[in-house]
């Protein structure tokens, strides 16, 4: 076979690997420490000292990011992995089996999906508690379980009568296993795309609660809690804004591309 | 097949059958129903079957029956091939789901006599698992069965795999990288692997090319000879049938309105639509 070099995949791979080595360093080393706060070194603008500058405490920005991306990148893989496990698990069986079970948790699910994600999140929250990062994890993880709920229903049913499954019905084997071992290998070509487009969302949902004040809380910081620190100095420092928004644009951008690749190869071998 | 029926019911080994005929399926992978091949002894008997589907609901009062079969009457005999010929729509698929009790027929009786049957479908390209390797599709049955190790179902698999003509390098493969008659072969490997003593075969040359249909007509006619198989061989082209059969039915909407031997259906036909149809073949 001819070798193809998908340009998105690779050129994703590369963006969102850079950031995702520099978030693994930023958990155990920073080139100063995210916290220390510094009189003489207030709103410095970005310099070799201080890559991204300083902020209104002093503070050096660029360890700020290494570490408040480490906070979005762990909530938005945690978010997607319960979106991705509760979806595929409630969107297999109404998918297969069709039926009655089917009208129910689908309709189950337009009602979840007729919230606007954001004000679900917020009711979730307020009900367990602002300020803690496993909330946050929760509250974005139910939203985003109707999405993948959907997407893996119609995958399913798309199966369900194909020859491979019919056959597998008649030679015995069992509805777990047929779900499981038969079908679920077949769904990666929609399910990893979903995965990375599911991805980019829940960062800058959670950019976006943090920005509103429902995300994380000091001391923790994430992007988006720094997004919305930084809006009130952007006039004295706006490199703390830009920075800041720079990684976030750059981690969603090359995790897309990523996304982007792995439909476009998809398609081209089949 | 179509997608006219949704309710596919699992089959577990036994309990479907059993509902649909009454009497215990032979459930051991090795038993025949009779040591010797008596070309007289039935591998098949469907007696007076009527039966079709239910439409509209989840429940009993919201569906409408629709009854696709009628009446139909039928032997198959051990290492026969018996061809079902009929246009597209006329209940040739419902009839299989019957006999492999996913359709319950309303009025009759289904029998089987031997374990049971293994079906080939029509579509080459649809009939395997693309995620999977070629060895894994024809192991699966076995490995579902669960009765047999790991080096014995290897075994088997190279077994049969030769008993359908293939090379073993093709067990890696994937089926994309398979011509439509490779995928046919590996079909009938996966079909041959249990140990059937009956096969159904679903118009399993339609989609192939001539010189590959022939192949694999000779094939089925081989396999018939080399380990005793009966076929119901089911398929719209009457030469095809006229080829490979020994005894043929014709249906026309959900009735079989004529059957006997080649010679008699095919150069003495009593039913006009019979004749219809041989001369539309010609």
């Amino acid at each position: 076979m001819k070798k193809h070099y998908n340009g998105y995949l690779i050129a994703g791979l590369i963006i969102s690997g850079i950031i995702i080595i520099m978030t693994i360093i930023g958990m155990f080393w920073t080139p100063y420490s995210p916290t220390a706060m510094s009189g003489a070194a207030k709103l410095q603008a970005p310099s070799l000292a201080h890559l991204f500058g300083t902020d209104n405490f002093g503070r050096d920005i660029f360890s700020r990011v290494l570490k408040g991306a480490g906070t979005t990148l762990t909530i938005a893989v945690a978010t997607v992995a319960i979106g991705a496990f509760f979806g595929t698990l409630i969107g297999a069986n109404t998918g297969y089996f069709g039926g009655i079970v089917d009208d129910i948790l689908m309709r189950l699910n337009d009602a979840v999906t007729a919230f606007p994600s954001i004000l679900l999140a917020l009711l979730i929250i307020s009900l367990t508690g602002t300020g803690k990062k496993y909330n946050v994890i929760l509250a974005l993880g139910i939203v985003f379980i109707p999405s993948f709920a959907r997407l893996m229903r119609t995958t399913y049913a798309s199966y369900r009568n194909a020859n491979y499954i019919i056959s597998a019905r008649l030679m015995g084997a069992g509805s777990g296993r047929i779900m499981m071992i038969h079908i679920l290998p077949n769904t990666v070509r929609v399910l990893l795309p979903a995965l990375t487009i599911g991805f980019n969302n829940a960062v800058l949902a959670e950019a976006s609660m943090s920005f509103l004040g429902i995300g994380v809380a000091p001391p923790d910081a994430s992007l988006g809690y720094m997004l919305s620190d930084a809006q009130g100095m952007f006039s004295v420092a706006p490199w703390y804004a830009v920075c800041t928004g720079l990684v976030i644009i750059l981690l969603v951008f090359g995790v897309g591309l990523i996304g982007a690749g792995m439909q476009k190869q998809g398609s081209g071998v089949n | 097949m179509s997608g006219e029926i949704n309710i596919m019911p699992d089959l577990n080994e036994g309990s479907l059958l059993e509902a649909v005929t009454g009497q215990s399926p032979v459930t051991s992978e090795n038993a025949t129903g009779a040591d010797s091949i008596d070309e007289q002894k039935l591998v098949l008997e469907v007696k007076h079957v009527s039966g079709g589907y239910h439409t509209g609901g989840p429940f009993k009062r919201m569906q409408k029956y629709k009854e696709v079969i009628h009446d139909v009457d039928f032997v198959v005999k051990q290492r026969e091939i018996l061809g079902l010929v009929g246009e597209s729509g006329t209940g040739k698929t419902t009839l299989t789901r019957m006999i492999f009790g996913t359709v319950k027929p309303e009025k009759g009786e289904i029998i089987h006599y031997t374990k049971r049957p293994q079906i080939i479908f029509q579509d080459p390209y649809s009939s395997l698992n693309p995620a999977y390797n070629v060895e894994w599709s024809i192991e699966e049955p076995l490995r579902v069965f669960g009765k047999y190790d790991e080096a014995e179902r290897k075994e088997r698999v190279r077994r049969v795999v030769k008993q359908v003509g293939l090379p073993e390098e093709i067990l890696t493969a994937k089926p994309a990288e398979l011509s439509g008659g490779q995928r046919q072969r590996v079909s009938i490997a996966a079909a041959l692997i249990r140990r059937p003593r009956f096969i159904i075969a679903d118009e399993p040359v339609s989609a192939l090319d001539v010189t590959i249909q022939a192949q694999i007509l000779e094939l089925i006619a081989n396999l018939r000879n080399e380990l005793d198989l009966s076929f119901l061989f089911i398929s719209h082209d009457l030469n095809v049938v006229y080829q490979l059969c020994d005894r043929v039915m014709v249906m026309k909407r959900g009735r079989i309105v004529e059957q006997g031997t080649i010679d008699e259906v095919y150069n003495h036909p009593k039913e006009e639509y019979t004749k219809q149809l041989l001369a539309a073949a010609e």
